[in-house]
């Protein structure tokens, strides 16, 4: 068997197919979306949503609605419940958001194992990639190119809501807006990640691309093209892992990532450990700008 | 959200409450004579901001209790007080992002939401406001300024690239433009802050606390910046810690502390009996 052949044969199959293009999909989307997430601190809450969404699976399963209404809706409540929670008991936000998710998530498993056998608890929790339904990948590819598109194309004032809402204020960008445009479809992506990967790696997926590329780069707009482009290729090499070590393609997407991480982690320019240890060699090179109250330019003042 | 709670007709009298306005002018109108920009001659001249019987509550405290304050135009009011003293408050309910109880803004003759169309304010946050590690260039968080005259997707034109070009260039940032904003010094980061501002084209700065945690040289280096800009017509709000840089710093002061204590001239301000109305008996 050649290289070319051990490279090709796992897309013989239809089934494999089906999951690199689902699993593809999602990986971007969630990476994409990942960078803001870490950089505001939203870690937690895409995890939130994650699970929160569960019982608006199932209700949306027993009604006959595309699931991926049930979750929305229960994405966006679940965000909205925690903000009146956080407001009005005075509890900090990490509180508030354990408290939603975790009831909002036995909820779906009570809802799940009252519900006749059709919805399978594993195939939510840890995703089917490998026998999706057709109108399922129709969902899941639409609703991925659909967020994809919006958060390419608002990219900037999503930095800019992350980065200083006050100053989007100031001249007239409705943080409202752009917070509640990225709750949106962070309930979104979860519904297009769950089919992938399930609930529970939905939220590695949102997490540790834009992890990874926060550690490779110092700009937002090289971070955009290496998160989506690192998870796509961690959704390839996770589903040959899968296909030739028979293993949980999901759980090898997920741990490709995270070994890209570590390997990010130890050898990135800035923070890696490799780094860290030259430190103390290099300090006097780049802590010149760096250090405090020294002034390399002096402002240019007009008479 | 808005800046402008109603013109609800309880605004406190100005003056009238600070019984302890002592020699220094202590209405508005007495104010605006002392300055000769804006024509003592019927005082039509709009300042670039009026606040008027602001209160602010936070749950149960109460950070800012009727407080009356004009900058006027082409000139620039520096902010004093101790710690808690509402100082940061003031400034963000200016900047509408603290809902006012009651009271009235209004900048340059806008209510709050107008000024925010405009883009007529311009906010240089406190240090510890701002994510330093944010994976932004200077030139990134200058072409911010841009946003509010752009089309939806915030694509830069010619134009705004050579307005943050030339704000860079004001500010003495230029050959430090690519360097990630954590990695400038605490004076470069208040002036690529301010240089936002100048590409916003706003035409008032409110600066919270522009100099802690700056060293001397920088400190004056902004002073000359900010009164370089003022020559040139901007109106400042500018809140400080630093009682002995304000004389060269400010055209007027405000002393204060929940409620304005004293007004005028820095010198004014800055005599000891008026400082003691603050500093002396907060602990």
């Amino acid at each position: 068997m050649t290289v070319l052949d051990w490279l090709a044969a796992p897309w013989g199959y239809e089934f494999m197919q089906r999951a690199l293009l689902v699993t593809g999909v999602a990986a971007v989307v969630c990476a994409l979306l990942s960078c803001w997430l870490v950089l505001i601190g939203w870690s937690l809450l895409g995890d939130a949503v994650a699970h929160a969404v569960l019982p608006g699976v199932v209700l949306a399963y027993l009604v006959g609605l595309p699931f991926a209404v049930g979750a929305l809706v229960f994405g966006v409540g679940a965000v909205a419940l925690i903000g009146l929670v956080r407001e009005t008991s005075g509890l900090r936000e990490d509180t508030s958001i354990g408290v939603v998710f975790t009831t909002l998530f036995a909820l779906g498993i009570v809802l799940v194992s009252t519900t006749p056998s059709q919805v399978d608890l594993g195939h939510i929790l840890f995703g089917n990639v490998l026998g999706v339904a057709d109108v399922d990948i129709a969902q899941v590819v639409g609703l991925g190119v659909l967020t994809f598109a919006v958060l390419v194309l608002k990219r900037r004032d999503l930095t800019l809501y992350a980065f200083d809402r006050t100053h989007a204020h100031a001249v007239g960008i409705s943080p409202r807006v752009l917070g509640g445009l990225l709750l949106g479809l962070l309930a979104v992506t979860v519904v297009v990640g769950l089919q992938a990967v399930g609930v529970v790696l939905v939220v590695a997926m949102l997490i540790i691309p834009g992890a990874t590329a926060y550690l490779l780069t110092e700009r937002m707009s090289r971070m955009l093209v290496i998160a989506p482009v690192l998870a796509g290729a961690c959704a390839v090499v996770g589903l040959y892992a899968s296909y030739y070590l028979d293993a949980s393609s999901a759980g090898m997407v997920v741990v490709a990532q995270g070994i890209v991480f570590t390997a990010a982690y130890a050898f990135a320019p800035r923070t890696g450990l490799l780094r860290r240890s030259s430190r103390t060699s290099r300090d006097g090179e780049r802590g010149a700008g760096a250090a405090p109250g020294r002034e390399l330019v002096a402002p240019r003042l007009a008479p | 959200m808005t800046g402008t709670t109603g013109t609800t007709g309880k605004a406190v009298p100005p003056g009238a409450a600070d019984g302890t306005g002592t020699a220094t002018p202590a209405t508005d109108a007495a104010g605006g004579t002392a300055n000769p920009a804006s024509g003592a001659a019927g005082g039509t001249a709009t300042p670039a901001l009026a606040v008027r019987g602001l209160t602010v509550r936070y749950r149960d405290v109460l950070a800012l209790d009727g407080v009356d304050l004009v900058v006027e135009a082409g000139r620039l009011t520096g902010l004093v007080g101790t710690n808690g003293s509402g100082k940061s408050t003031l400034l963000k309910a200016v900047m509408g992002i603290v809902r006012p109880d009651a009271g009235s803004i209004a900048v340059l003759g806008h209510d709050g939401a107008q000024a925010r169309r405009r883009a007529l304010l311009g906010y240089v946050p406190q240090a510890e406001d701002v994510d330093w590690t944010f994976p932004l260039s200077v030139r990134d968080v200058v072409a911010q300024g841009r946003y509010g005259r752009l089309g939806p997707l915030r694509r830069l034109r010619a134009a705004d690239r050579e307005a943050v070009d030339s704000a860079l260039e004001r500010v003495g940032l230029t050959a430090l433009a690519d360097r990630q904003i954590g990695r400038l010094s605490g004076g470069q980061r208040k002036r690529a802050f301010v240089a936002r501002c100048l590409a916003q084209e706003a035409r008032v700065l409110l600066l919270d606390e522009p100099f802690a945690g700056v060293d001397v040289s920088s400190q004056a280096a902004i002073t000359a910046l900010l009164r370089d800009l003022v020559a040139g017509g901007v109106s400042a709000l500018v809140s400080t810690h630093d009682l002995a840089g304000l004389p060269a710093l400010a055209d007027d002061a405000v002393l204060l502390h929940r409620r304005v204590l004293v007004r005028g001239a820095p010198e004014v301000v800055l005599q000891p009996e008026n400082l003691a109305l603050a500093f002396g008996g907060a602990r």
